[in-house]
Formats: structure tokens, sequence, C-alpha cells
């Protein structure tokens, strides 16, 4: 049941999104947020989500993917959307009940606010789902390295990032093997009282520490057998070239940027 | 032949707590291993034989005596980075040693440290990966691979810095026997086609068997140190220790044992059968 | 009387997506009370997905798992006590231990029985003795233990449960020659004492030769054959070919019959070969 989760969810395929530099897809993802946010009618959303939804089609994954990357989130949207509607008193009276008032501008932002988040969530979900994890990785470290300079950890929280998308299935998979070990010893971890529940995790969480430490340990030694001596002198087998498609995708976000500037 | 590794006089005992004693683990250990050699290492679990390992590429450092690998000491810490990458080391649990979520990233984690210009590192990967046969499985995440075939990327990635010698510590001890095969059959290929120094610690007598050398540990000693056939041919002194010898071997040691006539220095299958068939035919 | 029974058990994993695959297929098998089953096969055979429905780990997708006749799914809710009659030790269990003290660890199956302190302590003294785990070890942290004791102390704690199936996936995995023998005696005590049905799981048919009252084969996600251990053997020439490993001392002599020396029986264990050599010889007027 575990191995369902499937964290960052990437679709492999080789289609025009796909084939994007990592680079550019951040810095056009980071441009699409801006977008997003630094509009406030209706027609710069318009702007956003004719942009997503061409972007969407171009990566030829289902359309469905996306609405299934906003449901775990609907819950909070609503609760947002709600509050909005309620706390802003602003406009015209539209409903009143007892002290309850709603206005056409809470109507207006409720809408607005919710359809704002799902285009952001939508977007970067398009960013994880046509880049690995550790594309993505090494996308934010190259990116970043100039940070070096004021002493940023940059390469080696990039390397921290990268062991763990590594070990995050080797862990799933003995999460899994240790719940069922103790399962077969009676313990009820689906089941049973939040008291016994809770105390039957203790019987999954320790094993599952001493193991990671058992592992951190030995990848270490044997990274250092590797010559693992940080990121200086480092050169990487993974080579990002930019392409031309790579400056006429981030030209063609700068022109819908500028497109939102002005109708904004 | 030169030597490529040798051992002399290796003291070893672990750090001990405040108040107790430190047990010596390792207690004089002399051994020359020449260039090209397939040796391995045969012992139970705690008779020192991966510490010795352990001590062949500097992990741990002698408390008294001294080891050398292509003329470089491994207490000398300037090079220690000289001597890993002409000593290479592959570990048990395959999972533990692959840093990357991608097979051909992996391969090349020792390069890209180095700082092996691009070109270069692209050919040592994909030869490496060739020699293991794991070529087609180089975009694949380790996630997705058997034991077996996990081993053999971690075999390959020490075959990009193209070591003198790999010592090797019971990498098959977590495997199928389809598994163990696999790696048992690369590790044979990179010594007879590439000339690299194997030392293979295992406690599985049908891999020291395959050998060209076999030296027997036991409570921080070698005990014995010769051929398969002449090592196994000691059954009692090798059943004593707690480990097994080749049951053909053991078959015609009973039989010598019962006084008749068999050689014995038997291993496998065919000469056992062999050596029974003669007895039978004789008037 | 069989006490587990499989009928048309099939297993498929990942149903309707791409990755599905059959991993048990229709496989129908009866297990008698009390005896000793050597399971067979190589990775990706099927073995381990089987054994896991034998205490309801896995639901069938199809087909029915019995326990004394009863049907072990007939009542979602009472499947936590099939998991105590039928016990199940998977693969390097020491890495499951998690209580301060060995006694506690293996208290841990008990407790959640619902045992009072008494009966418990005495599962616990008993295995322990079966597992040749002295008492004075039982008030340590398991943690400071070695990886033969870890291991023991682990079955232990499945053991105590008193199972009256007791399965154990490759218990010897890791282990050296002397802790392969030492663990495969134990359980062999465990046996002697209590009598209660055991299947083990091995890669090695020379661990299995030794002691199974009948071995049972996967290959392919069928079930090849469940057949005393003899009878099992009669075929080493099929099982080397679905990629098992028979013992070398079957592999002599299935030489020798290829020779011309046929000396009529399937040999799979030492004793036995030594004795039938040294009989033979003996009857040709010996040394």
């Amino acid at each position: 049941m575990l191995r369902d989760i499937t964290i960052g969810q990437y679709f492999p395929g080789d289609s025009v999104i796909h084939r994007l530099d990592p680079r550019f897809k951040l810095i056009i993802t980071f441009i699409y947020i801006i977008m997003l946010f630094a509009g406030d009618r209706f027609i710069c959303l318009g702007v956003g989500a004719v942009f997503t939804l061409i972007a969407i089609f171009l990566s030829r994954i289902p359309l469905k993917m996306f609405v299934k990357s906003v449901k775990p989130l609907l819950p909070f949207l609503l609760i947002t959307a709600i509050l909005n509607l309620f706390f802003v008193t602003s406009g015209d009276i539209l409903f009143k009940w007892k002290f309850i008032k709603i206005t056409d501008e809470a109507v207006s932002i409720s809408i607005f606010m919710f359809v704002r988040i799902m285009l952001l969530i939508m977007g970067s979900s398009l960013l994880t789902y046509t880049t690995s994890p550790i594309t993505l990785t090494d996308a934010i470290e190259r990116l970043l390295s100039p940070l070096k300079k004021i002493k940023v950890p940059v390469h080696e929280l990039a390397m921290m990032m990268s062991i763990a998308l590594r070990f995050i299935p080797t862990l799933i998979e003995e999460t899994d093997k240790i719940m069922s070990a103790q399962k077969a010893r009676g313990a009820e971890i689906d089941s049973g009282s939040f008291m016994t529940r809770a105390k039957n995790m203790i019987s999954i969480l320790v094993p599952l520490f001493i193991s990671s430490f058992r592992r951190a340990d030995e990848l270490a030694t044997a990274m250092e057998c590797r010559c693992y001596r940080g990121g200086e002198g480092r050169t990487r087998l993974r080579q990002l070239k930019s392409a031309p498609r790579d400056y006429i995708a981030l030209a063609i976000a700068i022109v819908f940027w500028v497109i939102n500037i002005i109708i904004g | 032949m030169k030597n490529i590794i040798e051992i002399e006089n290796l003291h070893f005992s672990y750090p001990a707590d405040e108040g107790e004693k430190p047990v010596e683990v390792l207690k004089g250990i002399n051994l020359e291993i020449k260039e090209g050699e397939f040796m391995a290492v045969l012992g139970h679990n705690g008779s020192g034989k991966s510490t010795l390992a352990k001590h062949i590429n500097g992990i741990l450092i002698p408390t008294s005596g001294t080891v050398t690998v292509d003329g470089i000491s491994t207490a000398d810490e300037e090079k220690i980075f000289d001597l890993r990458c002409r000593a290479g080391m592959v570990f048990q649990n395959p999972d533990n040693q692959i840093v990357s979520s991608v097979v051909e990233e992996d391969v090349a984690f020792a390069l890209e440290n180095l700082g092996v210009p691009y070109e270069e590192m692209r050919k040592r990967v994909d030869n490496a990966l060739k020699d293991v046969n794991m070529y087609d499985y180089r975009h694949h995440s380790p996630a997705q691979l058997s034991g077996g075939q996990k081993q053999r990327i971690a075999i390959a990635g020490i075959i990009a810095m193209k070591p003198k010698c790999i010592i090797l510590d019971e990498p098959t001890a977590m495997l199928d026997p389809q598994g163990r095969k696999e790696v048992m059959a690369v590790i044979r290929r990179m010594n007879r086609e590439h000339g690299i120094t194997i030392v293979l610690i295992t406690h599985y007598m049908d891999e020291a068997a395959q050998c060209d050398r076999v030296v027997v540990m036991d409570k921080g000693n070698i005990i014995l140190d010769d051929t398969p056939r002449a090592v196994f041919s000691h059954v009692e002194q090798v059943k004593e220790i707690g480990l097994d010898v080749p049951q053909a071997t053991e078959l015609a040691w009973e039989l010598r044992k019962a006084g008749y006539d068999v050689p014995q220095d038997i291993i496998t299958e065919d000469e056992c059968a062999e050596a029974i068939k003669r007895l039978f035919e004789r008037e | 009387m069989a006490i587990l029974e499989t009928q048309e058990l099939t297993y498929v994993y990942s149903q309707g997506s791409p990755f599905q695959k059959t991993a048990v297929d229709h496989v129908n098998l009866k297990i008698d009370e009390g005896e000793m089953v050597g399971v067979m096969g190589h990775t990706g055979s099927g073995k381990s997905t089987l054994i896991q429905h034998f205490n309801g780990l896995l639901r069938p997708t199809s087909g029915k798992v019995l326990l004394d006749g009863e049907d072990i799914w007939a009542d979602k809710n009472k499947i936590r006590d099939v998991r105590f009659k039928v016990g199940l030790v998977f693969q390097y269990p020491e890495y499951q231990i998690f209580e301060e003290t060995v006694y506690k660890d293996i208290a841990f199956g008990p407790k959640n029985m619902g045992l009072d302190e008494a009966e418990i302590k005495r599962r616990i003294l008993e295995t322990a003795h079966d597992l040749g785990l002295k008492e004075e070890l039982l008030e340590r942290s398991p943690f400071e233990l070695s990886g033969g004791q870890k291991r023991r102390v682990a079955i232990a704690g499945v053991m105590a449960m008193n199972p009256r199936v007791l399965i154990l996936d490759e218990p010897t995995a890791g282990l050296d020659p002397a802790g392969r023998d030492k663990i495969l005696g134990h359980i062999k005590n465990y046996h002697e004492r209590t009598k209660n049905t055991i299947l083990i799981v091995s890669h090695s048919m020379e661990d299995i030769a030794g002691f199974a009252d009948k071995i049972l084969v996967m290959n392919k996600a069928k079930l090849f054959c469940y057949d005393e251990t003899e009878k099992v053997f009669a075929r080493a020439d099929e099982i080397s070919q679905i990629g098992l490993d028979v013992p070398q001392i079957t592999k002599v002599f299935m030489k020798l019959k290829e020779q011309g020396l046929d000396f009529g029986k399937d040999v799979y264990t030492m004793d036995y070969a030594k004795k039938l050599l040294l009989k033979k010889l003996a009857e040709r007027g010996g040394v």
C-alpha cells in the first residue's frame, strides 16, 4: 500500500516539455508564478490559464493527472475560499442572515483566489511531471551555484537531496517489510484503538531508524571509498545543454508575462 | 610477478570503551598478494576477514604493522585518494553503496569526484557498464534492479576508476543463487580479461574453490594459505573452524578414512565420480 | 489430516495497471499436520507471495486458503487469529527487533495474543531454550548481540506465539556455515518438542535435503511439485533445468549413473552417500 505513493510523481516521456533544459523550465515556472500573483484581474488569470493549458497539451500528459494533483489540496482550498467569502465585507451585500453578510466582492475574491491557487498547483505539477526529481535537483544546484560565493552549501544540499531521492524507494520497501513482519506478530496497525496503534507504530519506527542509521553509515564509507570529498573540483556525467527551443520557450513565457502586465 | 599488496605483521584492535580492554581482531597478519592474483579470504563471521579487507584500502589503519598497496602505505593520509583509486572496494549490501538514482550516474560517481573530464568519463562509464553486462540498464533506477544487478552496478562503479585491485567484502552474502552466479562470473572476467587483482572475502566454499589461492582465517590469524585443492584437503581442520568443504571433497575424505585408495585433492563432482568408479572397477 | 490447504489460489499484483503480474497461479496443495516442509524456487517464482497467503498477510485475488478446513477469509475480522495460528518469520528477521531487552522483544507477539504474564514467561523460557539463548541474555539489549544471536531472538519472537504452523523465509540467509547449522539444529529441536508443522523456505537444497519430510517447489508462479523429499530428488534433472541447484553429492551420483554405475537409489545427503558406498564396497570385499 505504501508503494503506491510516488513522491514528486514523474511521468517519463519525450515531449517538447520533457526535453526542455530543466534550468529553463525552473526559470519559466518562476516567471509563471510571478505572472499569477502580479495581476489582480480575472483576465490576468485567463492569460495564465491559456499558458498552462498550452503547456499541458504539449506535454502529452492527460489532463486528468492534473485534476488528480489538485485533489488532495481541495479541502484546504475550499476552506480558504469560504473564509474569504465571510470575511471580505466591502462591496454590495448579496445575502444577509443574522450576522453573516456576503458581498459581491467577497464572491469574486473567493473565486479569484481559488482559481489562482489551482493554476499554481497545476503549473508546478507540470514541472515535476515532466522533470525527474534528480534532474530537478541538478538544475537547482546549477542555478544556485553563484550562491556558493556567499558560503551557501549548495552542493551539499543538492547531494543530500539526491541521496534522499535515491533512498525513498528503498525505505518505502523496508517500511512495508517491517510492517508485515510486525503484523505477523499480531501488531494492529490499520485497526485497533488509537493508543494501540500509536504503540505499535513504535515497533515500526525503531527498526526503521536503526536501519537508516546503519545504511547512512555504510553509504558514507562507500562514498569515501569512491573518493568523495565534497563539491570542490567535481565534474559531472550529466551535461545540461541549452538548445534553441529553450530560448524560444523562455521568449514565449516572457511574451505572456508582458501581455499580462499590459492588460493588468 | 611483483607484489601488489604487502601486509606486514598487521595487528588491529578496535578502540575500547573506557575501563575495558581492547579486543585484538587481527593478531599479526603477514600476507603478500601478487599482481593479477585471484584470491579468496575464507573465514566464519568474526574471524577478522572483513577487518582485514578494510585495511587494504585504508578504511581502517593498523594499530601496528604496515599495509602497502602498489607501494603506497595505507597510513599515508596524503595519498589516500591515490590508494583508493588503485584498490577499489565492494561491500556486502548492494543497496547501501549506490549513491545515485540513475544507474550510469552511480557508475560515474567516483570519476565525478576525481574530476575526470566529460568525454573520458563517458567512455569509462560506458565501458564499465558493458564489462558487467548492465549497459542496457544505464538509464534505469537502481530500485528497479535485482540484488545481483545492483551488485554488478557497484562493481562497475569501481571498475570505472581503473583500479589495480578490487577487494570484495562478502559481495554475494545477500544474493540469491542466480545473483551469486552473475556476480562471480563478472569478478572472474575482470581478473582474466583485465588482469585486475581480486581479493574476495567470503564464507562460501564453492566461491573460494573458483579462486587461484585461498587464505583461511580464524580468530584473527591466517591458518591456511594455499590452492583451493590443498586447503580443502584439510577437511577436519576446515570443518572444525565452522566452515564447509565441497561435498565431493568430504565424500572422498570419508572413503579415504575408511581405508580406500582415493586421491586427497578432489573438489569437483567429476573427480569424485571418477575416483568412486575406479574403486568399483578394480579387481 | 491437512492443516493448511489451498484451493485454486491465485494472486495478481497491481491488477489493472500496466505492471500487472500473476505471482501465484491456481495453486492447489495440502500440507499435513506435523510435517517439516522445504519450500524452494528461485527469486520471482512466487514462493514468497505464496507463503504470505498462509497467514493472511495477502488476500487471494481468487481461490481459497483453508486452515483446519476453514476459509481464513470467511470472517475478515478474525484474520488476526489466523496470524497467531500461522507464524511467519521473514527474511533477515533481526531487522524487526525493537524492544530494549531480549525478553521484551520475544514477548511482543505473545502479549498481542493477550496471554497472561506467567504464560508469556513460560513460553519465552521454553523457546529461548530451544534456540540456545542463555537465560542471562534475556535481560540484555538485543542490539548488543552478535548477528547470529539477533537472528535467533527474532525467530524466538514468533516461536513463542506457539503457532501451529511456523513458516521461516530463508532463516539462514547471510549466515556462515556454523551459524547456518546452528539455526537449522535449533529449528529441529523446536519441531521435535512441539510437533508443530514447519515450512522452511530455502535456496539451498543441501540445507533442506537433510531434514525435510516433503519438498514444495514453485516455478513461474505455478506449483512445480510437492512431494516426499526422495521423490523430488528423483527428479533432480528437471529441478536443475528450472534453475535450482541440486546438492553436489546428488550430482556425483547422477554422473556415476550416466557412466553405468547405478546404485538404484537417489542420493541427497552426505550420511546416506557414505553408508551406501561403504556397504557396496564392503560387499565387493572391502579395502
